[in-house]
């Protein structure tokens, strides 16, 4: 009990100074999570967007494919880009492995279906309703995507929030491809995860306070989202 | 749907009307949900399209924008070329669809699709909810507005677009009486300007009120076209008479 006492005190200490390898970690972390978001939502709005509204051969197939994306484990993706760019991989050359891009590349491409996902049902939805109506203005299908993609802009955000909450959490797929080196790819949750029983539990509990403070912004937001939403949507 | 669709964008329209339907089908299921319709449409008229619900009413006003496309038959318009003829339609659908939007935004983007400039766009906004009596509206969001102010604000921005020809779906169904008459005043002010109108309506009084001709449909056939005046003093057709009496012929 007093162990946990001391850490704690300690760990507050740490968070009050802000100790220097501790912001190094947050900061990691947070551009590591916002980096591969901001790449799923480059990636995923178009593509959902795209699955939405376009009819093309091999659709139906590919909307199977993101939404079971949706739920890939984070060590399947981490075991599946580490194989991608280990030396003996076929993105070996460019010695990626065990860096902050690798765990970019990872968290992408564990984020970009969910981001897909989500997009594609919210412009699908939008889309349902508005056919008719934009049909009868006879607007082409390539014009109607800036109308639908803004008039989807809350849930567009709201996707990419999931996206940037389940980046923030994971830890199996940095692991596996940033290696939790100390100074280099450690991250909130891969110090959470192997740090906490070496002696440095009072890093691991300020770090779990961020991150779950990180994690309540990411929800206080959503439902923000919603309620600006409604204030336009009706 | 959509595909299809010409892009919009370009020269004003010539003149569209009058519009000649010939021999117009569309079936569905092997069922013939329109037999063999033709008609003329004469240009600065109100034509009233009536008939029992599931008569092919709404079917035929789709036909008439382009939104569904003939089985057999065709539409010919004074102005052939599709992209301009499109330019001088606007659809009113009985259920509004408005935009995620606010209201001046919901119409931007109809003009916008019509090409209008954008220096232009405000003008016309304005003047167009002026029309329906929902001046300051401009920055509600569209869908806030109640039922009848949704079919408001539909009507002006199908008037917006400045259209030679107006097809409304029962405009006025979901309206209480004031705001019917509202309407009814509204597409007389579009009739005295120069709109040709063709609307479906439930509302005998309605069509008594504003229909100059009368298309009345019965299972997807034209049975009766005839000019309002005559239509009302007395239908040729059984059917015709047993709906103007309100009763079902056997
Ligand atoms: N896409 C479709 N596929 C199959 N049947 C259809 C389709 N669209 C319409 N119908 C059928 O065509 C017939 C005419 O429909 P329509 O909506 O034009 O009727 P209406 O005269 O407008 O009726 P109401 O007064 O109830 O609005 C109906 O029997 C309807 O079920
Ligand atoms: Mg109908």
């Amino acid at each position: 009990m007093s162990e946990i006492g001391d850490a704690a005190a300690t760990a507050f200490r740490l968070l009050l100074a802000a100790d220097p390898e501790l912001l190094a970690i947050v900061a990691l972390s947070l551009v590591v999570s916002l980096g591969a978001t901001a790449l799923a939502a480059l990636l995923g709005l178009p593509l959902g967007a795209l699955l939405a509204i376009a009819g093309f051969p091999g659709r139906g197939l590919l909307v199977l494919l993101v939404d079971t994306g949706m739920g890939l484990p984070p060590v399947v993706v981490g075991l599946l880009v580490y194989l991608l760019l280990s030396r003996a991989g076929p993105l070996g050359e460019f010695g990626l492995l065990f860096t902050p891009t690798a765990m970019v590349i990872a968290q992408t491409v564990l984020v970009t279906p969910i981001v897909a996902a989500l997009a594609r049902s919210a412009v699908a939805d939008l889309l349902e309703d508005y056919r008719e109506h934009l049909a009868s203005l006879g607007i082409r299908t390539l014009a109607t995507v800036p109308i639908l993609l803004w008039d989807a802009r809350y849930r567009l955000a709201a996707a990419c929030l999931a996206g940037f909450g389940r980046a923030a959490a994971e830890v199996g797929a940095i692991l596996i491809v940033g290696g939790n080196i100390r100074g280099h790819t450690r991250t909130m949750t891969t110090a959470i995860a192997l740090e906490t029983g070496k002696g440095a539990l009072a890093q691991a509990l300020a770090l779990r306070f961020v991150l779950l403070l990180v994690v309540l912004a990411v929800n206080l937001a959503v439902p923000g989202l919603a309620r600006a939403a409604r204030r336009i949507e009706g | 749907m959509i595909g299809r669709l010409a892009p919009v964008v370009g020269p004003e329209p010539g003149p569209l009307l009058p519009l000649r339907v010939e021999g117009l089908v569309v079936e569905a299921a092997g069922r013939r949900l329109l037999d063999g319709l033709s008609f003329t449409l004469e240009a600065h008229r109100c034509t009233v399209v009536l008939g029992p619900n599931g008569a092919g009413k709404s079917l035929l006003l789709r036909v008439l924008h382009g939104l569904v496309a003939p089985d057999r038959g065709r539409l010919r318009r004074a102005d052939p070329d599709p992209l301009r003829r499109r330019l001088a339609q606007a659809f009113v659908f009985q259920k509004p669809v408005l935009l995620r939007r606010s209201v001046r935004g919901d119409l931007a983007v109809a003009l916008a699709a019509r090409g209008v400039p954008r220096r232009e766009r405000r003008a016309r906004i304005t003047e167009a909810l002026a029309l329906v009596g929902l001046e300051g509206f401009e920055r509600r969001a569209a869908r806030t507005l109640s039922g009848g102010e949704q079919q408001h604000l539909a009507l002006a921005r199908a008037w917006a677009l400045r259209p030679q020809l107006l097809l409304l779906d029962e405009p006025t169904a979901s309206l209480d009486p004031a705001a019917t008459r509202r309407v009814e005043a509204i597409l007389a002010d579009l009739r005295a300007r120069g709109v040709t109108i063709v609307m479906s309506t439930h509302d005998l009084g309605q069509a008594r009120r504003l229909a100059q001709d009368v298309l009345f449909l019965w299972g997807g056939r034209l049975v009766e076209a005839a000019p309002a005046s005559r239509f009302f003093a007395g239908p040729e057709g059984r059917e015709a008479r047993a709906f103007l009496a309100g009763e079902l012929p056997d």
